[in-house]
């Protein structure tokens, strides 16, 4: 990770100095911060390139672009994914696609009975005191070979869950077990129609970079809340 | 003309390291049934006829894989699908170096580079019955599950330190025809996180039936092996972007049924 951050560290310095040589220090970014490199005035740091006033050297610059941090960042976006889901509506997506909302994100299936009408509870719970209907709701299927779009439908019915906010997504078994990789919830086929399963609620902010897990059944939801409304005021 | 000499070069470099024209050998497991050590309810498993390859991965094939998908090189590799230690003794992103043997076991690489790498054979990961069934099998015995010095001989096994930089094939060949499933690395399986006996799993998961709630051993099939503990104990220790130094992969195929 070291090489890239400094390629492009190298990369951002070298298009400020473009950037100061065709139209002025006032273009320099406002993220970088540049302080003497024998620290002559403890923690001061600069906005603009130029020397230290007691030294006379040339200020470093400390601070990384927050580019950087940004790229960093979307590395590990769910949006990486590529595979294809169906959703409950019959139409087929990639993760990317949820691009640009905050998502609230569970895995269930269908015919469970015991943990996941908890579980659903849990989210329609969040949903409702996060209130701000611009976040999503996405509950993946752990079951895809029965849970098909027609029954996902069927079960956001039943359950209230029908609104524009909710997805209920059908992958492949393979996409499904790398999805599951990705939240870090672990499942199991204990029997044709039943399961074993963690109970894991993942936010994942706009771009996709999982931000809170909440792991349990029916625990004190109020921190994942506030994360949520959080992301939403950003 | 300078463009197609060096879509030449890359092409002789890529049949020189044998990939995607040759894949790797792989012989037919038949399938059975098998108590694992954690099952599903009921406690036999049904695993089908499939194929396995022969030996793991080796450092070599994987050299060739990340020439072919450079999105799989160190430095291009997302944070998401693989951690900080992916292929971290690597001289660089296509040179493999002196630390690496090049005919050892690929390792420090991440499930999600695992499974791809198989993809792009036209295979798949085995799942970890399937692994497990094979896993079983002594040089002489399909199911070794029972055998004392067997299983003395594997849980030895994962005491030597450092076997990760032997060639692949140097350990004993089962009954399958089947290298190294002890003994050099430990492996990648498909379905790795179907293990819930880690920490958390007692207050998170789904324990209505009992399955993997309290200590995993009351619930495990066969309690002589200790081995095989080890090994799902470790599976469910891990996530899918971990990249660890003894841990490799081998891939699988289904059969036409």
């Amino acid at each position: 990770m070291k090489f890239p951050n400094s390629i492009l560290l190298a990369f951002c310095s070298i298009m400020l100095m473009f950037n100061a040589c065709s139209n002025g220090p006032t273009e320099t970014s406002e993220n970088a911060i540049y302080q003497c490199p024998m620290e002559c005035e403890g923690d001061k740091t600069y906005t603009v390139e130029g020397s230290c006033p007691v030294c006379k050297m040339d200020l470093k610059l400390t601070s990384e672009e927050t580019i950087v941090d940004d790229d960093a960042d979307l590395d590990n976006s769910i949006f990486n994914l590529t595979s294809k889901w169906n959703t409950e509506e019959g139409e087929t997506i990639q993760l990317t696609e949820l691009n640009g909302s905050v998502l609230i994100v569970v895995m269930i299936y269908t015919t469970c009975k015991a943990a996941c009408p908890r579980l659903v509870a849990d989210m329609r719970n969040i949903r409702e005191k996060v209130g701000d209907s611009s976040a999503r709701y996405i509950l993946v299927s752990i079951d895809p070979e029965n849970d098909t779009p027609e029954r996902l439908k069927a079960f956001a019915i039943e359950n209230q869950m029908d609104g524009e906010e909710w997805t209920f997504l059908q992958g492949t078994v393979d996409d499904v077990r790398e999805f599951s990789n990705v939240l870090a919830v672990k499942y199991k086929q204990i029997s044709p129609i039943d399961f074993s399963h963690s109970n894991i609620i993942s936010v994942f902010d706009e771009n996709g970079v999982l931000k809170y897990q909440q792991e349990g059944l029916g625990v004190d939801n109020s921190v994942l809340v506030s994360e949520v409304k959080a992301l939403l005021s950003e | 003309m300078r463009l197609k000499s060096i879509i030449l070069f890359g092409i002789l470099l890529q049949s020189a390291a044998g990939f995607g024209q040759e894949p790797s050998e792989m012989k037919k497991i038949k399938g059975g049934t098998f108590v694992p050590l954690y099952g599903t309810d009921s406690s036999e498993i049904y695993v089908r006829d499939f194929e396995l390859d022969v030996y793991p991965v080796t450092n070599e094939q994987f050299l060739a894989f990340v020439k072919k998908y450079p999105k799989w090189q160190r430095s291009e590799v997302k944070t998401l699908f693989a951690d900080n230690n992916y292929l971290r003794k690597w001289e660089s992103d296509t040179e493999l170096g002196k630390e690496v043997v090049a005919k050892a076991p690929a390792t420090t690489i991440s499930w999600y580079a695992a499974k791809d790498y198989c993809a792009c054979q036209g295979k798949r990961l085995p799942s970890m019955d399937e692994w497990e069934y094979v896993a079983m099998a002594s040089e002489t015995k399909a199911n070794a599950q029972t055998d004392s010095i067997f299983n003395k001989r594997i849980v030895e096994g994962y005491e030597k330190p450092k076997t990760y930089l032997k060639p692949v094939g140097s350990t004993f060949k089962n009954y399958w025809g089947i290298y190294d499933m002890h003994g050099l690395v430990w492996e990648w399986t498909s379905d790795f996180n179907s293990v819930l006996i880690s920490g958390e799993s007692r207050q998170d998961v789904d324990t209505e039936r009992n399955l993997f709630c309290g200590s995993g051993a009351v619930n495990a099939s066969n309690l002589m092996d200790y081995a095989a503990f080890m090994r799902y104990a470790f599976r469910g220790s891990i996530k899918a972007n971990y990249s660890i130094q003894n841990l490799g992969f081998r891939c699988a195929k289904s059969l036409k049924q």
